[in-house]
Parts: structure tokens; C-alpha cells; sequence
């Protein structure tokens, strides 16, 4: 019994769930740009954490190993979305989701 | 050198693609010196095959060249075919093409297109050549429209004036008509005989029983294209139009290339046309109305240049008359000295154009003969040889017609002498009045009268010779003479002889058949001198009242204006009516409607678009949503 099957797995399902919430709540309420990207990584940690307990509790490696890709992809996705955000930051001085409404059609 | 045969039509393409794409670079004098030059090498190879097939040193050969279409069990193989008869149109086509290049060179000097006309013209010859060259039917189809092609550029030469483009258009067009029958007659050989090589198809046709219905509808269907292209009733009224390009032009459209594509193509069919005994008589019938309706119109015309349309119009039927009654020598024959001669009148008109000042109505010219003697003299050669004057060259070839038409039916004879005479007026009138009495002209003219440059009268002086000697070749046998040129064609024909029981004339009638029309000939001449020089009569002018025979054959038995009201018309209105309901109302509308639609969905959407993020993420959040719903409930 490893040290992850110490807890009920009910639980986990919850705490994710909630994680998930607070994500999808962050997103779409919230105006600064940076405060969204981390709500996106609350939501991918959420699903993190339910692969991790998941293949821990059927002893099963291919959980884990979707977690590295998830992280890995974040992290590059993150960069590139940063890199776009500071660019807009130097020529808006704002990061304000609400201003940045040049593609309306 | 029956290996180099190919140069023939690649020299003048050669021609044409450097003078096409360079010319406007080059001075005048280089585009000249290359034009010419391609034609005269033409023209120097083809001279070579034609002393070696008479010299037997080489016999009737294909040369293949490469492989061309091969589809399926279909295969069309681009080779040449020397024999007799391509060789004579070879060199017909690149000898008179080449004195009609020469004489361009004088005449189109001061064109500020000139190096256009030149890469038209060489574009022309390498047409013709290919047209003639071919050893299937599709090869001849090649160049058969390639002709057509440039027939419409050079027609339309003039471009800026709109006349000369519905001219250029009206050749096409009425040469389509033809084609589409020669095309058809092509597709109807392929089904019937599972080839398009002449080869092929002339040996399965020698076993074929006379009179074959299948035989009788290619033939047809091939007429329809000759009529097209060779200018015969119904479809002759383009000939004449054709008069809007350049001299040179119609000179070469009349003399060495295009028209004679009918004959030629019938000549190299003759198997399948003696197997055909109703098509032969259509054609001859066909030829003999044609030679005797035109030359009726020449009779009247004041226009130099139409009444040698006409003419020529008149003695392409003559040559169809020839085909008709199994006399394929004595046509190509007459395609022969009629190259000579036509090419001659036509540029000696040139000659009197260019010295007129583009002046072309015969009313106002008169008296010419003192200040252009050497086209004067040359024009007097080739009146006679048109007319048919022993020993000029085109009584020879006229009066071989004519003997087979008396064998074959005496109206054919009867018909065909009274289009001789008609000829022989018009040629005189036209003479006369061009070039004897006193000038008509205004005094400006007058002063400017001169005769052509060099270069435009040595062209004449050759063809003059030609159109003396050229028949020479042909002195039939009741004359005491050997015909040379049917020893020569005589492979040729020789299935479609073997076939038909020639119709052997006793010398005796032969040459009282001569002696007719000389005599008959002779008095029309007199007549003609009579009217014209003795009584001095110049044609009425425009608006004045002329007899209703006379206004009939002016206005040319108003043909163009049937076809104007019975063709052109109703199918404009016709064509109008469909413009407006199917071209603009179902095509356009439904094209239309799409657009309009996809206009429409699109401004209903572009509304979503609001540019705020935050809605565009609800938005995703509630589809992912819905989505899950969906796919667990």
C-alpha cells in the first residue's frame, strides 16, 4: 500500500473537482490576462492530480507518464502565451482582457 | 535527304517563333531576310525530293518521326508521307510562298507591323506544310486549323479597323461550320476502318464494294469540310470577304495555301471518293454550280480585288469539277497553274493598289498601263493563262477538266464552258479597264503613278514565266505531247483508276472540244475589247440605276443577305433570348444567390464576434457543457 493509497481516492476526486472549479471560475471571471493563464494551470494541475491518483490506485504507469506530457505542453504553451503577453503589455501598458477586443468582426 | 524531310515545316516555324518573339527587336530588313530565308530553304529541300522521286531514286516513303498519341488501342504515330502528290503541293506552297514573301517585303514596307505579318505568314506556310506533310488524317486535321488560324490573323491584319475584324471573324466562323464535318467524317474513318493513317485506311478500302453507305457519309462529312475550306457553295461567301487583309495575303490564301487544302485532302481520299459514286457526282455538280455561279458575280464587280475573289471562288469549282468526274490529275493540275497564275494577278493587283494609293475600285483607275509596264505586261500573261488562251498554262489544266467532264456528262462540259467564257470577260473587262484607255483617277494620283520597287516586280516577273511555261507539264496526248505531271501523280490514283473505267475520249473529240472553246474564247475577248476599249463604257457608278439582272449579280444574288436573315439573325434573337433567361436569370441567379446567401449567414454571425474574451470563454465553457450533457445523458 503506497503512501498515496493512504488516503480514500473519493477524496482526491473531490479536492480535484473543486481545483477544477476554482480554475474554470478564475478564467471566466477574472480580467488580467496573467491571473487567467494561472487558473488554465490550476485546471491542467486538477487533471494532474486525478491521472496521478488514478494510475497510482490501478498500478497502472500510463497515468504518470500522461502527466509528463501535460506538464511538458504546459510549459511550453505557457512560454509562448507569456512571450505574446509581454509583448502586449509594452505596446498597451495593460493586460486587461477587456481591452483587447480588436478582433471583434 | 528524304531523312530531312521534317526541316520542311520546322524551317518556317523557325521563322516564326524568332521573327514572333524577336522581331520587334530586329530592323525590318532582318525580319525580312529571315522570313524569306526560312521559306527559301523550304522550298530548296522540297525541290530535292521532288528530282529524286522523279528520278526514282527515291519512291512513295512515311517517315515516322516520333510517337504522337497513344491511347488505349488508339495510336497516332506523327509521320510524314513523300509521295507525288504531297511532294507537288510542297513545292506549290513553298515556291509560290516563297515569291509572296519576297514580294511582302516591297509591298508591306512601310507597315509599322511588319515583323507581325511576317511571323503570320511564316506561321501559315509551316501550317500548309504540316497540312500536306501529314500521313494521317489527324496530322491534315493540325494543320487544317492551323490554316484556319492564320487565315483569321491575317485576315484581321488590319485590326484597328472593325470591317476587316468582322471579315477575319466571318472565315472562322464559316470555316468551323466545315470543320465540324471534316471531324466528324475523321471520327466516322476511325470507326469504320480502326485507323487514321492514309496506309491504313486506303488499303482495307480497295475491298470495299462501291457505294457503301459508310463510305458514302465519311466522304460526305469530308466535303462538308472541303466546301468550308476551299470556299464552295454554300460556304463560299467568306472567300470574298477575305479581301480586307493585306495583298500578299490573299494572294497566298489564294494561290499556294488554304483553299487548295480541300482539293488536296479529296485528291488524297480519291480511293475513298471513286468508292462513292453519289458524293463524286455532288461534287462535281456542286463544283460546276460554284464555278458558274461566282464567276457570274466577277461579271459585275468593280472592286479589283473581288472580282479575283470570285474568280478564284469560280475556279476552285472548276477544281472540284475535276474531282467530281474522276479527274484527279487535271485538278491538281489546275491547282498547279492556278497557284501561278492567281498568285500573279494578285499581286500584280498589289502592284496597282500600292501605286494607286489604296485605291481598289476599277472605276477610278484606267490608262495604268504606261506607268506600270511590268505589271501590266505580267497581269496581261496571267489574264490570258486564267482564260484559258493556248499555250498559257491554264488552258492545259482547264481544258483536261473540262475534256473528263464531257466524258462524264455533257451538261457538266456545257456548264463548265460557259463559267470559261464568264471568266474570260471578267479577266478582260478587269484588264482593260485597269490598264488601257485613259486615267479616271484624281490628278494627285496621277502624279503619284509609279511602278513597284524591285522586290515586288520580280515575284511578278517569275510567275509570269511560270504561268507561260507551267503547262507544259500537262500537253495532253491528242496534242502530241506526253502528260508529264499524270506519269508523275499516277501512283497516286492508281486504286482509284483500277476502279472506274476511264472515260477515253477520241483525240478527235478532244480537240474539237479545244477547238470550241478557243474559238468561243476568243470572240468573248473580242467582245470584251469591243465594250471596253473601243466603245470605252466604265461600269455606272454607285446609286445609278442598273437592270435588275445586273443589280442581282452586284449585290451578289444577295447571298450574304439571306444568310444574314435566315441564319445570323434568328439565331441572335435566339441567342439574346437565352442571354436573358438562362445565362442571366438561372446561371447568374443561382450564382448570384449562393454569393448573396453566404453574405447573409455571414453578417448573422459576425455579430457573435464580439472581440471579448471573456464571452468567447462562457461560451466554450457552456458548449463543453452541453457537450458533456449530451454525452452522458
Amino acid at each position: 500500500m503506497s503512501a498515496i493509497q493512504i488516503i480514500p481516492l473519493n477524496f482526491y476526486i473531490l479536492l480535484s473537482a473543486i481545483l477544477f472549479s476554482i480554475g474554470v471560475m478564475g478564467v471566466l471571471l477574472r480580467r488580467n490576462a496573467i491571473i487567467i493563464f494561472m487558473s488554465i494551470e490550476l485546471m491542467l494541475n486538477a487533471v494532474n492530480l486525478l491521472l496521478v491518483s488514478f494510475s497510482s490506485y490501478h498500478s497502472d504507469g500510463a497515468g504518470q507518464v500522461f502527466v509528463f506530457f501535460i506538464m511538458a505542453v504546459a510549459a511550453a504553451e505557457v512560454s509562448v502565451g507569456l512571450a505574446i503577453l509581454v509583448m502586449i503589455y509594452r505596446n498597451t501598458k495593460t493586460t486587461d482582457i477587456d481591452f483587447l477586443n480588436k478582433l471583434k468582426g | 535527304m528524304i531523312n530531312f524531310v521534317w526541316l520542311i515545316p520546322v524551317f518556317p516555324l523557325i521563322g516564326f517563333l524568332i521573327i514572333g518573339l524577336f522581331g520587334k527587336k530586329f530592323s525590318k530588313g532582318v525580319v525580312a531576310v529571315i522570313g524569306c530565308t526560312t521559306i527559301l530553304a523550304a522550298f530548296i529541300i522540297s525541290a530535292i525530293l521532288f528530282f529524286q522521286l522523279i528520278s526514282g531514286s527515291i519512291t512513295a516513303t512515311t517517315v515516322p518521326l516520333f510517337d504522337w498519341i497513344s491511347a488505349g488501342s488508339f495510336s497516332a504515330p506523327f509521320s510524314f508521307l513523300v509521295d507525288p502528290l504531297s511532294s507537288i503541293f510542297l513545292l506549290i506552297i513553298t515556291g509560290v510562298g516563297f515569291l509572296i514573301h519576297l514580294y511582302s517585303v516591297g509591298y508591306m514596307h512601310d507597315d509599322e507591323a511588319f515583323y507581325r505579318f511576317f511571323s503570320y505568314l511564316n506561321l501559315f506556310i509551316f501550317f500548309m506544310l504540316l497540312l500536306v506533310l501529314g500521313s494521317n488524317y489527324l496530322i491534315l486535321f493540325v494543320g487544317w486549323e492551323g490554316v484556319g488560324l492564320c487565315s483569321y490573323l491575317l485576315i484581321g491584319f488590319w485590326f484597328k479597323n472593325n470591317d476587316y475584324n468582322n471579315a477575319a471573324k466571318k472565315a472562322f466562323v464559316m470555316n468551323r461550320i466545315g470543320d465540324l464535318g471534316f471531324l466528324l467524317g475523321i471520327i466516322l474513318i476511325y470507326i469504320t476502318f480502326g485507323s487514321t493513317s492514309y496506309s491504313g485506311i486506303f488499303s482495307q478500302a480497295k475491298f470495299f464494294t462501291a457505294g457503301r453507305p459508310v463510305l458514302t457519309a465519311i466522304t460526305l462529312l469530308l466535303f462538308v469540310g472541303a466546301m468550308g475550306k476551299s470556299a464552295q457553295i454554300p460556304l463560299y461567301t467568306w472567300l470574298p470577304d477575305a479581301m480586307a487583309g493585306p495583298t500578299p495575303v490573299s494572294a497566298l490564301i489564294h494561290a499556294a495555301t488554304m483553299v487548295t487544302a480541300g482539293i488536296y485532302m479529296i485528291a488524297r481520299s480519291n480511293i475513298l471518293y471513286t468508292l462513292s459514286p453519289f458524293t463524286m457526282s455532288l461534287v462535281a455538280i456542286i463544283g460546276v454550280v460554284t464555278a458558274v455561279f461566282a464567276a457570274s458575280i466577277a461579271l459585275v464587280q468593280n472592286d479589283i480585288k473581288k472580282v479575283l475573289a470570285y474568280s478564284t471562288v469560280s475556279q476552285l469549282g472548276y477544281m472540284f469539277l475535276g474531282l467530281g468526274v474522276g479527274a484527279f490529275t487535271g485538278a491538281v493540275f489546275h491547282v498547279m497553274t492556278h497557284a501561278f497564275f492567281k498568285a500573279l494577278l494578285f499581286l500584280g493587283a498589289g502592284s496597282v493598289i500600292h501605286a494607286m494609293g489604296g485605291e481598289q475600285d476599277i472605276r477610278k483607275m484606267g490608262g495604268l498601263k504606261k506607268h506600270l509596264p511590268i505589271t501590266a505586261i505580267t497581269f496581261l500573261i496571267a489574264t490570258l493563262a486564267i482564260s484559258g488562251i493556248p499555250p498559257f498554262a491554264g488552258f492545259f489544266s482547264k481544258d483536261e477538266i473540262l475534256a473528263h467532264a464531257f466524258g462524264s456528262n455533257v451538261w457538266y462540259w456545257v456548264l463548265g464552258l460557259g463559267g470559261s467564257l464568264m471568266t474570260a470577260f471578267y479577266m478582260f473587262r478587269l484588264l482593260y479597264l485597269t490598264f488601257y484607255g485613259k486615267f479616271r483617277g484624281t490628278e494627285k494620283q496621277e502624279h503619284h503613278l509609279h511602278e513597284s520597287p524591285s522586290i515586288m516586280t520580280i515575284p511578278l516577273i517569275v510567275l509570269a514565266v511560270l504561268s507561260v511555261v507551267g503547262g507544259f507539264v500537262g500537253i495532253p496526248e491528242s496534242l502530241g505531247g506526253t502528260h508529264i505531271l499524270n506519269k508523275f501523280l499516277s501512283p497516286v490514283f492508281a486504286d482509284s483508276t483500277l476502279k472506274t473505267l476511264p472515260d477515253i475520249l477520241s483525240a478527235g473529240t478532244e480537240q474539237m472540244l479545244m477547238g470550241i472553246t478557243v474559238v468561243l474564247l476568243l470572240g468573248v475577248i473580242y467582245f470584251a475589247r469591243h465594250k471596253y476599249i473601243v466603245k470605252q463604257e466604265i461600269p455606272v457608278a454607285e446609286g445609278q440605276k442598273i437592270g435588275f439582272v445586273h443589280k442581282l449579280l452586284y449585290h451578289k444574288y444577295f447571298v450574304d443577305e439571306l444568310y444574314n436573315n435566315v441564319i445570323t439573325k434568328p439565331l441572335d434573337a435566339l441567342s439574346e433570348q437565352f442571354d436573358k433567361t438562362f445565362e442571366n436569370r438561372l446561371i447568374g441567379g443561382t450564382v448570384n444567390g449562393i454569393g448573396k446567401l453566404v453574405v447573409r449567414l455571414s453578417d448573422l454571425f459576425r455579430r457573435l464576434q464580439t472581440g471579448s474574451i471573456g464571452f468567447y470563454i462562457f461560451a466554450m465553457v457552456i458548449s463543453i457543457i452541453c457537450i458533456l450533457f449530451y454525452k452522458v445523458l
